[in-house]
């Protein structure tokens, strides 16, 4: 596995935002990663890479979706979390691209906004199966910085 | 991966052998070139599915293989119920029964060639594909559980496909004992409209020209000549699958840990067959086994109504239809009895051999026609399974290309613009939402498809019958 360069990037939340997101490489898939400085920042970074699997359109922020879900641990939350934006991209037919996220020990509230899947508009690459435990991660880096990573099923 | 680290027994069999944790062996069918091609993790993957609770003889991986999830993508194992033999959700992946069914047109490539364009367009049209697709066909909460309970019995009893079609599916086109009580209410709802769409990724329809009769018997016996004209589509359960994937790979991570299963890689989630969460899980797959099935059939529905547009009289039988990423329970001589398994396919396709009492009388003296998907650029392959697969994979063999390069890669090495023009200038029209789609699915990144059905015919998995050469593809 090797980290994809170039291509991490501050999210469209705000010039104070200490949220980023990359995209690493898998066999067959590809991996999201979300940055922050916190373990709720990493994980709306985590989403951020999830849209950018799908396009690279922007989303207009029409409509608000409000979504929780919890785990045994913080990882499993971020499989969870993941799950739960692909859920509600499928029924809703939308792209979601942008999160808030709201977390109370491994329960979390997240809020999605987004705008109807147009395949003329949003030229969508794939259509993610399911977010996966391969590489998954959710850590505090020596610089204090959060990170949180796993596979997704494309 | 070094071919060192395995023991080889013949020039397209690597063991292997038991050490640590692992429970049996495990066999890789592949050359050196294609072992050298696959990243490490396949090894380990393999090593770890070799260490669950009652495996049986050993853990097989095909020559196509690539890193998975738990199990290496290729991955072929079977588990005795009687042994605390498990099942595995990470073992069957999150596109239950995704798989490939190719028809027979009656046409040749000549009549194609001036309406190719056309009909292009046509397929791009009718057939919905790719994120935010609808399908024609909202099914209520009734329909949803007949659908799941009958798989393509159910879509041509709604007149969704023909009668004659059902003896060219596994089990008759309907998974027997699926339990749709099993299936939760967000997977049902993520399929309420899906149904005769065909999702994203690698999944395709494409119309395809014989190029090349390998085995000129077993080619008469499925009606492949030369230039002859086929339709074939990959695509599994969707939405429902994927929903019901994530949710048991949890549940089971959970019940691991319960039956004391000492797990190497969570993504290998299983549960014991003989267990609430395991018998729950076979029910709720056979379920999507049902819909993957029905869906096909759905979506051979659509492109049969295409096809007679243009030519009337086409004759669109159905050649086979098999599924790639499946559990079943399966009778296999293990110590020269007869015993019932249940055998994972994870990116491997059932190859049934000469004879073998669940194929069609048409079928049964030859063997079953086992369907590789190449690329969009390459070219596909149809086999049939080989008489020593039995013994060898527990009758299994490849089931794709296998993917050489990550979709990352693919996206700094071509523009998707360029590949559908080069493809163009070659004769094969891509139809596509996303040109971003189609630099990822690049022909290039892929593994040379004709190496891995060369190595599974010299491994004796299943014998090269027909070579197919896209036409027109439909990418999602």
């Amino acid at each position: 596995m090797t980290l994809a360069p170039n291509n991490v990037r501050n999210s469209a939340v705000g010039a104070a935002s200490t949220i980023g997101w990359e995209l690493f490489s898998h066999d067959a898939d590809v991996g999201v990663r979300g940055f922050g400085s916190t373990v709720a920042e990493a994980l709306e970074g985590a989403a951020l890479a999830l849209t950018a699997v799908i396009t690279d359109a922007p989303i207009a922020p029409e409509t608000r979706v409000e979504v929780t879900c919890d785990a045994p641990d913080i990882e499993l939350l971020l499989v969870e979390w993941l799950n739960a934006i692909i859920y509600e991209m499928a029924v809703r037919h939308m792209i979601l691209g942008r999160f808030a996220v709201h977390i109370e020990g491994t329960r979390l509230r997240g809020t999605l906004w987004g705008e109807p899947a147009d395949a003329k508009k949003h030229a969508p690459v794939c259509e993610p199966k399911g977010a996966t435990y391969t590489a998954l991660r959710v850590a505090q880096d020596a610089d204090g910085f959060w990170s949180a990573s796993c596979v997704v099923d494309v | 991966m070094d071919p060192a680290r395995f023991t080889p027994v013949d020039a397209t069999t690597w063991r292997i052998e038991p050490s640590g944790a692992m429970r049996a062996p495990a066999v890789i069918y592949a050359n050196e070139d294609l072992i050298r091609g696959m990243d490490e993790k396949v090894y380990d993957q393999a090593a770890n599915v070799a260490s669950l609770p009652g495996i049986v003889t050993a853990a097989y991986v095909m020559p196509d293989a690539h890193w998975g999830y738990g199990f290496p993508i290729g991955g072929v194992a079977a588990f005795d119920p009687d042994d605390g033999g498990v099942v595995s959700a990470g073992g069957v992946g999150f596109d239950i029964s995704c798989g490939v069914r190719t028809m027979l047109t009656g046409l040749k490539t000549s009549e194609i060639r001036p309406v190719q364009h056309a009909l292009a367009d046509a397929f791009y049209r009718e057939i919905p594909a790719g994120v935010g697709s609808k399908g024609a066909i909202t099914l209520d909460n009734a329909d949803l559980d007949a659908m799941l309970t009958a798989g393509a019995r159910w879509a041509v009893a709604h007149g969704w496909g023909e009668e004659r079609d059902l003896g060219r599916i596994e089990e008759g086109g309907m998974e027997a004992d699926a339990k749709p009580e099993c299936v939760s209410e967000r997977a049902k709802e993520r399929q309420r409209r899906q149904m005769g769409t065909l999702g994203s990724g690698n999944h395709y329809l494409e119309v395809q020209a014989v190029t090349d009769i390998l085995d000129p018997g077993a080619a008469e016996a499925f009606h492949l000549s030369k230039d002859d004209v086929v339709v074939t589509v990959h695509c599994g359960s969707r939405g429902l699958g994927h929903q019901i994937g994530s949710e048991y790979l949890k549940e089971m991570a959970i019940a691991a840990k319960a039956a004391s299963i000492d797990l190497p890689d969570r993504e290998l989630a299983c549960a014991p067959i003989k267990s609430d969460v395991g018998q729950r899980y076979l029910g709720a797959m056979r379920a999507a086994v049902n819909c993957a099935l029905a869906n096909r059939e759905i979506l051979t529905h659509h492109a049969r109504q295409v096809i007679r547009r243009f030519f009337p009289n086409a004759a669109l039988d159905l050649l086979f239809d098999v599924s790639h990423n499946t559990c079943k329970v399966e009778s296999h001589v293990v110590d020269g009895k007869p015993k019932e398994l249940f055998v994972h396919r994870k990116g491997a396709t059932r190859a049934l051999g000469p004879g073998h009492p669940s194929l069609p009388d048409a079928l049964r003296p030859l063997g079953q026609p086992v369907l590789i998907g190449g690329s969009m650029g390459t070219s596909s392959y149809i086999l049939v399974g080989a008489a020593g697969s039995a013994t060898k994979s527990f009758a299994s063999a490849c089931h794709g290309a296998g993917r050489a390069m990550s979709r990352h890669a693919a996206l700094k090495q071509w523009s998707g613009r360029k590949i559908v023009d080069d493809l163009a200038a070659e004769g094969i029209v891509i139809r596509s939402p996303s040109s971003r789609g189609v630099a990822e699915e690049a022909p290039g990144a892929y593994k040379d498809v004709g190496a891995v059905v060369a190595a599974a015919e010299e491994a004796g998995l299943a014998r090269r019958v027909a070579q197919l050469r896209p036409l027109i593809c439909i990418k999602g």
